[in-house]
């Protein structure tokens, strides 16, 4: 076979492929307890150090160690890179690599036409092809006869490798992910330094397990070299991408997003506590904080949502920065305390990593369709700015910006990122806390005129009173306060005034955001495709390959999902057609409506998939017709 | 507001805010608010340093009539909010004030779990075996048979006994008095809030207007002496008008019992003496309820522990010792690679 030659064919409707290779797409699948996700992870980081652009997508089930050999306990890593930008984790897989006969089953359909398929061939007895729904050997029956099939005996060569070392029979079939990773590595002429040094660091005490891991690395290198595996599966190079000078590394949207609150953390000059009940796909950010106790960061696992978010909003009352982070379910147990949060205007971040559903839906799977949640999921009038990270990376700066509207408007400010966001990585340039301007909160401490709801003129943001300041004691709660004093009031006229007041204060964090920029294409023209949150990478590649072919079309990412942007009104009416594709069924679809009556029309998908770029070119081509 | 700076002697008025207090005429809730300014003014504390936490219900009001830091939370979710501000704020003196309804029923969970990290808290629960606030509808401490507008032919429920639940969560300090007896609340406000470590307090509370006289079997005057047991560590255990009722343990049972000194050959080294050290002891005494025994009053359980914001504190001095966090160096760490 010629990868060279065809590779670059992924991305549907770019112009001929070039001689060289400029992108693949390499999916591994295996049996969850097949240490798939750390090949996956390894390679990536491998191909960050190789200085290729790369997205990955962690595809893996809910069950943690379902039954061996069935098709639900698939586990699945899809890593795109390449020599130029890559922007998605790749709609279609050029190689899939198959540790099992379920593997191949729930993914060889997904793989390109002509695409290449490793099996671990010492997998694939019969009682495994069985399991996995083949009624006969799908190498024999012309299933793949769309395929370029290399077969391997991975687990026989990993077993083989492993003996020596005097481990189980377990631990050596085990080193077959490494044995793998060696394999594709050589296929892609990676450095395996760093996997080396995972390996020792993971396997530090037990030599005799690691010393079997890294040689079944090693192994797998040699095999593709000393094979000769010439033709189909030739070893090809990469050529780095030319990155903005920096120093740089893999990130994931989970790490990003407790940096960044980290980070606002300390621009804002308060320590924060992090109070989180453990849920998927939310769990790493407790994790990765729980870590972080040397940057004045408390976290506390509490007993449920709803106290992870009151005890957030306790720490808050108390001068630190409360932050609560789940996922949809989470979310929706949490909206009562979102409300007393709003109703004593106290700064509090809400992490909402979205996920499939409704209910329990598909928990390790992503969505975006908790936008209504966001802007509108709570009883009464009870607004709060929404903001939307669209990659791994971009978390940092969202959560910062998060923290400063948190901070300077006294509310509750909810961030939605998502479960493909949260597991995938990025080569992210490192930034500095220190490129960003601190927002140092002032606590009151002057008594002269103080009640708890005296506000700043122009931001409306209440003072921020700690308990513990002398001559400032006051009582706070969520029955409605009197405009003038703090006090309850029941007053009707009052209630009128406080609630345009809550409400004023939000939307005027309209002046302090910056205005809707247009990310690729013109301010004006026939066609804008509007995304939010994830959908970015799909979307921007598409406007890309379309605008490349010669269609007019524009690119418009909202990260400021509420309030919205001053000038995005204005901006949609100056095309003629705007098209919203999101991954839920029509709320970013039915906001831009409601706001600015236009006549939007919409790409919607939830299939707990993120959006492919064949999906959004398709529907661009139908809006814009042939051109 | 009272916003002037506290002169240094605070009486039991430096505690009352300037809010007129809403409660029914003759609610028990006045008695309690009374004590609690007393007993804070008595103690020495500092109103700065104060916070009241409540749920919702008739004694959730309590902290509006505090001049103290107060939060007015939501219902049930009193112990979280409180939980969060004691973790950020360790050096505060954090009340926590909650009813019946409040703490067992919707907020039974958080009740549980702050008792058991031992959060250094001091919980009070006004029980008066109603739901007041929403017009007398039965609470999960009612009695079997309570008539109320959802429970017109008498709830079915079997009802929860506060100080039972809170031993079974691991409580280290579970006291009970009755809201009228001011000087008895302000041991306990005392003891409690020196406690390091989550304090439990059931405060019997009269509702005038729902369900009026429903503790008269053992507050009435008439009968209050033979029905009140006041446990003191160290003392016996005894009570009545004559001095001569008293509570045994029999091992055969493994149940205490009620008897008379002098009848049936007891004397009074039979009689138990009070160990507030001793869970078992505790369980015990925490069971018993008229006709057949008399309420138990007074300090029932103390046996501190190591509080949970103080072992959070523990670990994060730790983590500190090495220095303090440098997030541009922790985000340089593992693997990277420069671009010139």
């Amino acid at each position: 076979m010629n990868l060279q030659a065809d590779a670059g064919r992924k991305d549907t409707n770019t112009p001929a492929p070039k001689s060289e290779l400029d992108s693949i797409v390499v999916r591994f699948a295996g049996d969850s307890g097949d240490g798939v996700q750390l090949l996956g992870s390894q390679f990536a980081q491998e191909t960050a150090l190789a200085s290729n652009s790369l997205a990955t997508f962690p595809d893996y089930p809910a069950e943690i160690r379902a039954p061996t050999g069935t098709t639900y306990g698939v586990s699945a890593f899809q890593i795109n890179f390449g020599s130029r930008l890559i922007k998605t984790a790749g709609d279609q897989p050029d190689v899939l690599v198959a540790l099992n006969p379920a593997a191949l089953m729930v993914n060889y359909k997904g793989l390109r036409k002509g695409g290449l398929v490793i099996l671990d061939s010492g997998a694939f007895k019969e009682k495994d092809i069985k399991r996995a729904g083949f009624a006969v050997d799908p190498r024999l029956d012309g299933t793949l006869k769309e395929f370029r099939v290399m077969e391997i005996d991975i687990s026989a060569q990993a077993l083989e490798v492993a003996k020596p070392f005097g481990v189980s029979q377990k631990e050596g079939l085990r080193t077959k992910n490494l044995w793998t990773l060696g394999l594709v590595s050589w296929m892609y002429d990676r450095e395996l330094n760093s996997t080396m040094e995972y390996i020792t660091r993971k396997f530090g005490a037990e030599d005799a397990v690691r010393d079997a891991n890294l040689a079944a690395l090693k192994a797998g290198h040699a095999y593709g070299e000393t094979h000769e595996l010439s033709g189909d599966v030739a070893p090809v190079s990469m050529p780095a991408v030319e990155f903005e000078p920096g120093t740089y590394r893999l990130v994931s949207g989970a790490e990003a997003l407790a940096w960044g609150m980290a980070a606002g953390a300390q621009l804002a000059g308060l320590e924060m506590v992090l109070a989180s009940y453990p849920i998927t796909p939310s769990s790493p950010i407790l994790h990765i904080l729980a870590k972080m106790k040397q940057f004045g960061i408390t976290t506390f696992q509490a007993e449920d949502e709803i106290a992870a978010c009151c005890a957030a909003i306790g720490a808050s009352y108390g001068g630190k920065l409360g932050v609560t982070a789940s996922s949809g379910p989470g979310i929706a147990l949490k909206t009562e305390a979102i409300g007393l949060a709003i109703s004593t205007e106290l700064p509090l971040v809400i992490l909402n990593t979205q996920r499939a559903g409704p209910s329990t839906g598909l928990p390790t799977k992503t969505e975006q369709s908790d936008l209504f949640l966001a802007v509108w999921g709570r009883n009464a009038d009870a607004p709060i700015p929404v903001l939307a990270t669209h990659a791994p990376g971009d978390c940092f700066e969202v959560a910062i910006e998060a923290v400063r509207l948190a901070t300077k408007y006294m509310t509750p400010v909810m961030i939605l990122s998502d479960g493909y966001i949260a597991n995938a990585a990025e080569p992210w340039r490192i930034p500095s806390v220190s490129d960003y301007a601190p927002f140092k909160v002032q606590f009151r401490t002057e008594t002269e005129g103080f009640h708890p709801f005296v506000r700043d003129p122009h931001t409306l943001a209440r003072a921020w009173a700690v308990p513990g300041t002398p001559g400032l004691m006051h009582r706070i709660g969520g029955i409605e306060k009197d405009y003038n004093s703090g006090n309850i009031s029941y007053d009707p006229a009052n209630h009128q005034k406080m609630t345009d007041t809550r409400f004023a204060k939000i939307n005027n964090i309209a002046n302090d955001i910056p205005e809707q920029s247009v990310e690729l294409g013109d301010t004006k023209g026939k066609l804008a495709v509007v995304g939010w949150g994830s959908t970015h990478g799909p979307i921007n590649r598409a406007v890309s390959n379309m605008r490349e072919q010669g269609f007019d079309v524009s690119h418009i990412h909202i990260r400021h999902v509420w309030p919205l942007p001053r000038n995005l009104g204005q901006l949609l009416k100056s095309y003629e057609k705007v098209l919203v594709a999101e991954m839920n069924n029509g709320q970013m679809l039915t906001l831009l409506k409601s706001q600015y009556l236009i006549d939007a029309k919409s790409l919607l998908k939830v299939s707990g998939q993120p959006l492919k770029i064949e999906e959004v070119t398709s529907a661009i081509r139908s809006h814009l017709g042939s051109n | 507001m009272n916003v002037t700076v506290q002169p240094d002697k605070l009486t039991a008025k430096d505690f009352a805010s300037d809010q007129e207090v809403r409660w029914c005429p003759g609610c028990g809730d006045y008695a309690i608010l009374k004590a609690m300014h007393k007993s804070l003014a008595d103690m020495g504390a500092r109103p700065e340093n104060t916070v009241f936490v409540s749920g919702i219900g008739c004694s959730s009001r309590f902290p509006y009539y505090m001049a103290t830091y107060g939060f007015h939370t939501i219902h049930g979710r009193a112990p979280a909010v409180a939980t969060g501000l004691k973790l950020a704020r360790p050096e505060l003196d954090v009340w926590v004030v909650t009813g019946d309804g409040d703490a067992l029923s919707i907020g039974g969970n958080h009740l549980f779990h702050a008792l058991r990290r031992n959060v250094d808290l001091n919980i009070l629960l006004f029980n008066n075996e109603i739901y007041g606030l929403t017009k007398g509808q039965y609470s999960p401490t009612s009695r079997v048979g309570q008539k109320s507008p959802s429970t017109p032919m008498g709830s079915v429920d079997s009802p929860a006994n506060a100080l039972t639940f809170a031993l079974g969560c691991n409580a280290r300090f579970i006291a009970r008095g009755i809201d009228v007896q001011a000087k008895n609340l302000d041991v306990l406000f005392r003891r409690a809030r020196e406690h390091k470590g989550a304090s439990f307090i059931e405060i019997i509370q009269n509702c005038i207007v729902y369900n009026d006289a429903v503790f008269a079997d053992f507050t009435e005057k008439a009968v209050a002496d033979d029905m009140q047991l006041h446990v003191v560590h160290g003392q016996p255990m005894i009570f009545g008008k004559a001095k001569n009722k008293a509570l045994r343990f029999n091992a055969q049972t493994f149940q205490l019992e009620a008897v008379v000194i002098g009848e049936n050959g007891v004397t009074e080294k039979d009689i138990l003496v009070h160990d507030e050290k001793n869970r078992v002891l505790a369980g015990l005494l925490s069971a018993l309820r008229p006709p057949n025994f008399p309420e138990v009053l007074g300090v029932i359980y103390c046996d501190p522990a190591t509080s949970y914001e103080a072992a959070v504190v523990a670990q994060e001095n730790l983590a500190k010792a090495k220095g303090p966090g440098d997030l541009d160096k922790l985000m340089r760490a593992g693997n990277t690679w420069a671009v010139t």
